[in-house]
């Protein structure tokens, strides 16, 4: 049962952690993210964010991916 | 003959380890997507020549872009394959290893970027991870070229364990299990090169660097091109060249039109090697002399801004911008490259998913973006009549991108997708593969465009001769004159523009223009139309028909902003 503090990764805050939980979306977003190891239940780091709704900078593995707002917005994370 | 096939993710040093495999030179960076037009070479193994095919950079067998869908494609053709694994971030790289051993083909592991696994406090059990996949593993370190020996005894002993296909979760269960047994990571604290990583991906920090790069890119870029132009091209060609073309004037009479076609015209015993327009004269000096030095510089800071990888961050903070344009942030690097030559930045539109975006991107970087052979004539000749002239001409064509952009975003049917894209980490790139980059260039440069712009120059003069371009400038007169406020000589250059931007705008420097005139034609030349090796290209992407649609976008754009242009300068 997931517990507590459940956000998408565009409401996390630089330098907050967790695990994903879940990624609400298609099949083709899916994919997507799996190609770039962006899967449940791996940790996830947020190192940025661009203002004006710009994309999310997460690392996840030791490697950095950047995430249009709108897939990071379907990303959900539980914090730690 | 049997082939080889590399196989790895994006940015894991495939590429390198191909040239050094086959000893051909190939383009080398750090942005994903580079190798989307793979390379092929050959190899020596014992007796046997083998075929070794750079297959693009990939994360999954289940293709999700279409470079994978060509990575797939090959994949089905090869004999052996070469996987290429990422050591500082093996859970990423092991999904397609898995991938790539569910399937019948015999596999050997190169664990490359070894000493950087190494420096980052990640150690690597080799025996359990070979035992774990059940083929070779050898690592590597390819920049340096460590391992690749060991790599080639190796590939005749790549086998297939035959793994049974699994579910995506299964795969990474797998993964999990694999990492617990092989890989153990010392905690270690930030380096500053992390530090700086990370400052580059923030608004406030990363809009400060971005800034600082580009300024000091384009600093550097002048800085070098002046002075090969100031130091060593403009004396050699004044004190060396200039006598002998003087002495070969005199030799061939002075006069007529082979002379003009050969020497160009010379007054007053001084050769101008802009105006003349003689084969041995302009056909060298510009090329040489005015280009050239630029090339030279543009390459060798793109080069590094690339191997450094600092433009996949330059993506992340143009993304909203890119957006406006109907794009998203990683259309920043064919944009970025059309600085140098449209060529390849319309085949790096290739990067982008959908149609929709590569059309809306070829356009703008043939329309708004001009070459650097164009702007080295753009900085000689314009810059001459005062810097503030330049700064119009940039000034406009940025607006004209801006604007265009959003017009073609709410005119093209489509969406943009998201940006989504691996960030890897700074890396300084050792200078010999920067250079043999930069020289691949440059070579690419000169086999290109010499021929095109002796071709421009030899026709030019024909077609005078003939008064071709009098019965042209008769006809367009005006739209030239009328809406443009050019004589009606400057349709020359325009029509020239088609072959050579560099030595179409060469081509204004013997008429009386004024300093507005002359900002006027540099912008419309920039925008009217592609020049042949671009048209090509384009035409090539994007088929017949939305070629015709650019083209008719691109027209009317050069001629509403030359007559705006005309109006309120």
């Amino acid at each position: 049962m997931p517990h507590g503090n459940l956000v998408s990764l565009t409401q996390m805050r630089p330098g907050q952690s967790g695990v994903v939980v879940r990624i609400q979306g298609g099949f083709g977003l899916v994919d997507r993210l799996n190609a770039l190891g962006v899967i449940p239940g791996k940790r996830i780091a947020k190192i940025s964010s661009m203002i004006a709704r710009g994309p999310v900078t997460v690392e996840i593995d030791r490697a950095q991916v950047a995430i249009g707002f709108g897939m990071a917005n379907r990303i959900i994370v539980e914090l730690d | 003959m049997r082939k080889i096939l590399l196989v790895g993710n994006p940015n894991v040093g495939k590429s390198v380890i191909f040239s050094r495999l086959t000893g051909v030179r190939t383009t080398v960076s750090n942005y994903p997507g580079t190798t989307i037009s793979y390379t092929r070479g050959f190899l020596k193994l014992g007796e046997e020549k083998v075929e070794v095919i750079d297959v693009p950079g990939t994360y999954t067998l289940e293709p999700t872009t279409e470079a994978e869908e060509i990575a797939l494609q090959m994949l089905e053709t090869g004999d052996i394959v070469i996987n290429v694994v990422n050591a500082t971030n093996l859970e990423r790289s092991l999904y397609l290893s898995l991938q790539l051993l569910e399937r019948e083909i015999p596999v050997v592991v190169a664990l490359n970027l070894w000493d950087d696994a190494r420096h980052r406090g990640i150690n690597v059990d080799l025996e359990r991870l070979r035992e774990s996949l059940g083929v070779p593993v050898i690592p590597t370190i390819a920049i340096t070229g460590e391992g690749i020996k060991e790599l080639v005894e190796n590939i005749p002993k790549a086998t297939s364990p035959g793994t049974s296909a699994r579910s995506r979760d299964h795969r990474w269960a797998t993964i999990g299990g694999i990492i617990d047994q092989v890989q153990r990571v010392d905690h270690r604290h930030h380096t500053w090169l992390e530090r700086l990583q990370d400052a580059s991906v923030k608004p406030l920090t990363g809009g400060i660097i971005a800034v600082a790069v580009l300024v000091s890119a384009f600093l550097v870029i002048r800085f070098i091109g002046e002075s090969l132009i100031g130091y060593v091209l403009d004396p050699l060609f004044n004190h060396l060249w200039a006598p002998v073309i003087l002495s070969l004037s005199d030799l061939m009479g002075g006069s007529g039109f082979l002379h003009d076609v050969i020497v160009g015209k010379i007054a007053a015993g001084e050769v101008d090697f802009v105006e003349s327009f003689g084969l041995l004269s302009s056909g060298l000096y510009v090329p040489f002399a005015m280009v050239l030095p630029y090339i030279i510089s543009f390459y060798l800071v793109l080069g590094l801004l690339e191997d450094v990888g600092y433009l996949p961050r330059l993506a992340v903070l143009m993304d909203t911008i890119m957006h406006w344009l109907g794009l998203h942030g990683y259309a920043i690097i064919p944009t970025l490259l059309g600085l140098g030559c449209n060529v390849p930045a319309v085949m790096a539109t290739r990067i982008l998913e959908s149609k929709r975006e590569r059309f809306i991107a070829s356009t703008l970087v043939s329309i708004a973006v001009p070459c650097a052979a164009l702007q080295a004539m753009i900085f000689g000749l314009v810059g001459e009549r005062g810097g503030q002239y330049v700064v119009v001409v940039y000034g406009t064509l940025f607006v004209a991108w801006v604007i265009l952009g959003i017009i073609l975003h709410h005119l093209v049917k489509g969406f943009s997708p998201e940006l989504l894209i691996e960030i890897p980490p700074y890396r300084l790139p050792p200078w010999r593969i920067v250079l043999q980059k930069m020289w691949m260039r440059i070579y690419g440069f000169l086999a290109e465009a010499i021929p095109i712009i002796l071709g421009a120059i030899l026709l030019i003069n024909v077609l005078y001769f003939f008064g071709v371009f009098e019965a042209i400038a008769d006809f367009t007169a005006p739209v030239v004159t009328g809406l443009l406020g050019l004589p009606r000589e400057a349709i020359i250059s325009l029509v020239i523009g088609f072959l050579r931007k560099d030595v179409a705008l060469g081509m204004l420097a013997p008429l009386p223009l004024s300093a507005t005139q002359l900002v006027v034609a540099s912008v419309v030349l920039a925008m009217l139309f592609p020049c042949i090796a671009t048209f090509v290209v384009l035409l090539r992407e994007l088929g017949v028909v939305n070629m015709f649609k650019s083209a008719g976008v691109m027209i009317s754009a050069a001629l509403v902003t030359g007559g705006i242009l005309n109006l309120i300068l």
